[in-house]
C-alpha cells in the first residue's frame, strides 16, 4: 500500500488491523489506538481520500490503496494549516483524539471549505475527546478554514485572544 | 487488544470469482463489504470465519444508484455515504436521506455498504426498516444463477438471511409508484447509536385519499417487519391526525419489543406509536411538498 506517499510491502496475517500494522509496523504511532469498537475515532486515517476508522480496517483491505496518517499532514517541515488552527485555538488537551480529529477536519476542509458549525460538529461526530473540548476543536476547525480563504484578518483577533487568555488561565475553558 | 481469530484472506476480483470461492468454502467462507459489522462480530468471537472473501473490488461493478422509471436499483456495495449524498434517491424515496443522517457516524457511512448492513440482518438495523417500508426485493445470485426474494422472505431471524453459502446480495430493488413519498425517524440513546425504536413511512395519495400506506419498524422484535394491518386501516381514507393516531396505535400494539439496555418494553410501544405518527405525516406532507 502507500502511505504517506511512501509504497509500502509487507508480508502480514490475515487478521492484522490497519491500526497495528500502521503503529508496529510501521512505526507511524500518530494514529492512536483507541476503543477498539470504532466508537472513538482516535484511530482516523484516510483511504483514498477518505476517513475511516482503521481499528475496524484490515490491513490486508487497504493493500494496494492509499493511506494518509495524520504524519502526512505536515508537507516539507511545514504544518498543515489544520494543525496550525489546533495549536491556535487550543484544540488538543491531552492529545489523545487529536490525530484522528485532525484527519477529519483535514477531510472536511478539502469537500467544504467554508463549513459551518454544525457542519463541522456533524463531521466530527464519530469522535470522542474525553477532555470534552469540543468547542475548542469546532473554533480551531474554523480557524483553519478562515486562514485557508485569506479571509482570517476578521477572525485573527478573537482566536489570538482567546488563546492568550485561555494560557494565562483567565478564561474558563468551554469545552 | 481485539483482534479477531486467524482466517485466511483472499480477494474477489469479480461477482462470479467471488461465488465461485463461496462455493468451493462452502459455511466456512464469509464475504466482507465495509466490514462494519463483521469485523466487530469476528473480534468478540460472536462469528467465526475461515476465509474472508473481500468483495471491495467489486465497488465498480456493485456501487450504483439507477432510479428508473418504475423502479430503483440499488447496488449492494453501494456505501452509506453514497446513499446520503445521492440526489437522485432524495428525490424519489427522501426516506433513505432521513435514516442515513443517523445512521452511525460520517467515517462509518465512509466504508458501510447497502448490502452489508441487509445482510448483517440485524433486528435493529435502521436500513432494513427502509427497505421493509419501501417493499424492497432482494436480487440473490448463486451458481445456478439469480433469484429475487422479498424482505420477508430476505429475513429468517436475526442475523439470519434466506442467502444460502454459495451466494451473494447483489442488488437491492425498490418499486416506484407515481404520488408518493416516505419519511424516516428514530429515537436513539445518543448521536450515532443503535436505535431504541426506528420507524420508516410510505405513502401514496390519489386525489386526497390514501391509495396505500406502508410502516416498516426496527428494533422492536426479532425482524424489522412491515406492518400490514396499518395498510389495510388507511388504504382508501383522506390522511389525518386521527388516522395517524390510529396507525400509531396499531404500531404500538403489534410490535413485540423486548425490555433491555435501551428501554423497557412499554416505552418502546410508546416509541413505535410516536414514530409512526411522526413518519406517516411527514411522508404525507411530503408528496405535496417534496421539502417539508
Amino acid at each position: 500500500m502507500t502511505v504517506n506517499g511512501d509504497q509500502v510491502t509487507r508480508e502480514i496475517e490475515a487478521r492484522l488491523l490497519l491500526v497495528h500494522f500502521l503503529r508496529d509496523d510501521l512505526a507511524l504511532t500518530g494514529t492512536h489506538w483507541g476503543c477498539d469498537t470504532s466508537n472513538c475515532g482516535a484511530c482516523a486515517v484516510w483511504l483514498d481520500g477518505e476517513p475511516v476508522k482503521s481499528c475496524t480496517v484490515l490491513a490486508a483491505m487497504a493493500g494496494g490503496h492509499e493511506v494518509r496518517t495524520v504524519e502526512g499532514l505536515e508537507q516539507f517541515g511545514q504544518l498543515d494549516v489544520i494543525q496550525q488552527g489546533f495549536m491556535q485555538c487550543h484544540g488538543l488537551q491531552c492529545g489523545f483524539c487529536t490525530p484522528g480529529m485532525l484527519m477529519t477536519a483535514r477531510a472536511l476542509l478539502d469537500r467544504q471549505p467554508n463549513p459551518t458549525e454544525p457542519e463541522i460538529r456533524e463531521a466530527i461526530s464519530g469522535q470522542l475527546c474525553r477532555c470534552t473540548g469540543y468547542a475548542s476543536i469546532v473554533r480551531s476547525v474554523q480557524w483553519a478554514a478562515a486562514e485557508e480563504a485569506g479571509t482570517r484578518t476578521a477572525t485573527a483577533h478573537t482566536a489570538d485572544s482567546a488563546v492568550k487568555s485561555a494560557s494565562s488561565g483567565a478564561r474558563a475553558d468551554e469545552g | 487488544m481485539q483482534v479477531p481469530a486467524p482466517f485466511e484472506y483472499e480477494r474477489a476480483t469479480s461477482i462470479d470469482h467471488a461465488i465461485s470461492l463461496l462455493s468451493r468454502r462452502g459455511s466456512s467462507a464469509r464475504l466482507v463489504a465495509g466490514g462494519h459489522s463483521l469485523l466487530p462480530m469476528m473480534k468478540l468471537r460472536l462469528v467465526n470465519v475461515e476465509y474472508l472473501i473481500d468483495i471491495n473490488d467489486l465497488h465498480g461493478e456493485l456501487g450504483y444508484i439507477r432510479v428508473e422509471p418504475a423502479q430503483i436499483r440499488i447496488g449492494a456495495m453501494t456505501r452509506h455515504r453514497e446513499l446520503l449524498d445521492s440526489l437522485a434517491l432524495l428525490a424519489v424515496v427522501p426516506i433513505f436521506r432521513d435514516a442515513e443522517q443517523v445512521i452511525a457516524d460520517p467515517l462509518v457511512r465512509n466504508r458501510g455498504t447497502i448490502g452489508g448492513s441487509l445482510c448483517q440482518a440485524d433486528p435493529s438495523e435502521d436500513l432494513s426498516a427502509v427497505c421493509t417500508t419501501l417493499d424492497a426485493s432482494c436480487v440473490i445470485r448463486g451458481p445456478g444463477g439469480e433469484r429475487v426474494v422479498s424482505m420477508t422472505e430476505f429475513y429468517r431471524g436475526p442475523y439470519e438471511t434466506a442467502i444460502d453459502p454459495a451466494e451473494m446480495l447483489v442488488e437491492i430493488r425498490i418499486p416506484l409508484r407515481p404520488h408518493g413519498s416516505s419519511a424516516f425517524d428514530k429515537v436513539g440513546r445518543r448521536a450515532g447509536d443503535w436505535a431504541v425504536v426506528s420507524c420508516g413511512a410510505a405513502v401514496w395519495l390519489d386525489r386526497g385519499v390514501i391509495v396505500d400506506a406502508r410502516v416498516g419498524l426496527a428494533a422492536v422484535g426479532p425482524n424489522t417487519t412491515g406492518i400490514p394491518e396499518i395498510s389495510r386501516a388507511l388504504r382508501g381514507r383522506p390522511p389525518s391526525e386521527e388516522l395517524y393516531a390510529e396507525a400509531g396505535a396499531i404500531a404500538g400494539r403489534s410490535c413485540t419489543p423486548a425490555t433491555d439496555q435501551r428501554g423497557s418494553e412499554e416505552y418502546k410501544r410508546h416509541l413505535a406509536g410516536e414514530l409512526t405518527r411522526r413518519a406517516l405525516r411527514r411522508a404525507v406532507a411530503r408528496v405535496e411538498d417534496p421539502v417539508a
